[in-house]
């Protein structure tokens, strides 16, 4: 009656591994089950519409909405500001010229050019 | 009925280009009409193309090649070299074509809302369609020249399109920078084609795979077409153009820009491992396919890095998601590269290893996969554009509130693309990572930690303008109209649907479109 199933459910083999997401799917119920169960064991004192509610930063009063988004550009700061001798780079080679672009094609022609002729 | 759909079947690869070619003249005179009849027009044009590909597809995956000749029934062969122009078909292009026809049909009906407020959507319909021709002609195409002519159709379109915000500088300058690369390209392309007709007499592809002697003339003609299909499927250093173009035009556009770009990768695929490949992969050229293999992945490995490097710093929307696509693919290239670089001989035959092979069958999976995860997010960013009137991730925040629909869609693209179970993308990652890893661990190791780094990039967005408070300047922001959802969703199905079960589309197109990909002589064999 299911014949039309199984070819769906087959589990797809790579070389050295497999990966099947039905049985990843049956893993991630079950775990998530747990989860929710420990946590229905957690204490139960959250009160809605108090002071619990309420942001707290270091006592100081919360800024307007606009202010306490983090905009995008400060998202991995830390991550962009340590790498940027690297980023500084990567901005040399991205010009906006669409000569410099036509360089790159000139360029990568001739090294697979000088490879290939010398072999 | 089955003589009707034996003959559609017949000429189904004349008709794939035709219909939408005939389709892209006629929209103008029935945008005469009115507007709500061209958009039914439109979208009857892209389903009953679609309804041919699928077709012809489900015929090559069960027949083998189909061979099409026009003005004719035989190739005329004399002193074997084909006379009449004609489409060849096999696993590859069958699967390629599947993408190129899907695209315009989530693109359209995203369009019905999107592109509603703006004027000159008659010629917008039609430059759409010429696109989806000339892409599926570059697919089909089994004439270099043919090849070279549907490109510039595809590229004089998408140009068209990509400055289709005229009052928007940025806009006009990318499809100046697009159409120049894209000649640049071409002419290349052209000098290739030349030097292929100069030698062999003969444009058709199978023919010049026939006769290929691999001299210093030819081996020329590989460098050049390699640089020229590579610059137009964005590989770095090349790829500049890509985040111009893919950023500044509809979001609508960039979803069938896309399947452009992989008709370039397509080309590419085709000549490396057809047109050059019965000769390459001998004992005498072992060397050469060898280097081009090592030469591919560095390339891919670049192309990645660089990509989610890039993308990581942007902090504009679109212009993110298409560094992370240049990335994504780099990871194609990647499993070409690794595949290419694994060819072993025994006596005069040459054969790909087991874990070459399965990074073949990555690398093609993850071309569909790519389409789709890149497809769903522009499709994403455009409706945040549509909502919001903003692509800055600077100044968006807190829409999740009001876009619900649109937050759950971003978050399925968000773990597609960057290779999170159970969707599609971790399926084609994770053949690519083992069968990389089998051939250099560290090939492997930049792969995951770059797949990590694109979702740390991907997460930035869902914070930047999903999460966060509710900003007031947004507070009259409201989910998008039902046409851009259903095109959403109808992408976030079949990417969910690959997801859950991707062994049933690895057996039935994957495999098909890798086997292809290793075997020249059939192709050949298919006109001779």
């Amino acid at each position: 009656m299911f014949e039309w199933f199984e070819p769906l459910i087959k589990t797809l083999t790579t070389d050295s591994g497999f990966w099947n997401p039905i049985v990843w799917g049956i893993v991630f119920i079950i775990t998530f089950l747990v989860v929710y169960i420990i946590r229905g064991m957690g204490k139960k004192e959250y009160k809605k519409n108090t002071g619990q509610t309420q942001v707290f930063l270091s006592g100081n009063p919360e800024y307007e909405k606009e202010k306490m988004h983090v905009p995008g550009a400060n998202v991995y700061w830390g991550f962009t500001e340590a790498l940027k001798w690297l980023y500084k780079k990567f901005d040399k080679m991205h010009t906006g010229n669409i000569s410099d672009y036509v360089l790159w094609f000139v360029i990568i022609m001739g090294i697979f050019l000088v490879i290939m002729v010398v072999i | 009925m089955n003589e009707i759909l034996d003959w559609i079947i017949h000429h189904s690869p004349a008709l794939i280009v035709a219909v939408p070619l005939l389709g892209a003249f006629l929209t103008i005179l029935i945008g005469k009409i009115g507007p709500r009849i061209r958009n039914v027009f439109v979208i009857i044009i892209t389903a009953i193309t679609s309804f041919f590909v699928l077709l012809l597809a489900n015929y090559v995956f069960t027949n083998g090649i189909k061979t099409y000749v026009f003005g004719g029934s035989s190739t005329s062969i004399e002193s074997s070299y084909a006379i009449r122009i004609l489409f060849e078909i096999d696993g590859l292009n069958a699967f390629i074509a599947i993408i190129a026809a899907i695209l315009p049909i989530v693109a359209i009906i995203y369009s019905w809302a999107f592109m509603k407020e703006h004027t000159g959507l008659d010629k917008y319909y039609t430059l759409i369609l010429l696109m989806t021709a000339g892409m599926l002609g570059m697919i089909l195409t089994g004439d270099l020249f043919n090849f070279f002519v549907f490109l510039e159709i595809t590229s004089i379109a998408s140009a068209a399109l990509i400055a289709f915000y005229l009052h928007k500088a940025n806009s006009v300058q990318a499809a100046f920078k697009y159409i120049v690369i894209s000649a640049i390209g071409a002419l290349f392309l052209l000098f290739a084609i030349a030097l292929f007709y100069g030698q062999y007499n003969a444009l058709n592809m199978a023919v010049i795979a026939n006769n290929i002697s691999f001299t210093f003339i030819d081996k020329i003609a590989l460098v050049v077409l390699i640089a020229a299909l590579a610059m137009k499927a964005g590989i770095v250093p090349m790829h500049m153009w890509l985040p111009d173009a893919y950023g500044r035009a509809p979001a609508s556009v960039t979803v069938v820009l896309i399947g452009t770009t992989l008709a370039s990768l397509y080309g590419l695929f085709r000549v490396i491992f057809t047109i050059y490949g019965n000769h390459l992969f001998t004992v005498d050229s072992s060397q050469i396919a060898l280097v081009l293999g090592v030469l591919i992945i560095i390339l891919a490995v670049v192309t990645i890095v660089i990509g989610v490097f890039m993308a990581l710093k942007q902090n504009d929307f679109k212009r993110m998601i298409a560094f992370a696509a240049i990335a994504e693919i780099g990871y194609m290239f990647l499993a070409v590269g690794a595949a290419l670089s694994t060819y072993t001989f025994e006596g005069s035959s040459a054969t790909i290893s087991a874990s070459g092979q399965m990074a073949l069958k990555g690398g093609v999976f993850h071309i569909f996969n790519d389409a789709l995860d890149v497809g769903l997010l522009f499709l994403v960013a455009g409706a945040v554009y549509y909502a919001a009137k903003e692509t800055s991730l600077n100044k968006l925040g807190g829409l999740a509130r009001n876009m619900k629909y649109t937050t759950i869609f971003f978050l399925i693209g968000l773990a597609a693309v960057s290779g999170l179970p159970p969707m599609n993308g971790f399926a084609s990652k994770l053949i690519i990572y083992q069968s990389t890893f089998q051939i250099n661990p560290l090939l492997a190791i930049v792969a995951i930690l770059c797949s990590i780094l694109l979702l740390a990039t991907f997460v930035k967005v869902f914070y930047s303008v999903f999460l966060g408070p509710k900003l007031p300047k947004f507070s009259g922001v409201k989910e998008v109209p039902k046409s851009m959802l259903i095109a959403m969703g109808i992408i976030a199905c079949i990417i969910i649907f690959i997801g859950l079960f991707p062994n049933v589309f690895v057996e039935n197109i994957v495999t098909p479109a890798a086997n292809a990909l290793q075997n020249a002589t059939s192709y050949i064999g298919g006109v001779l």
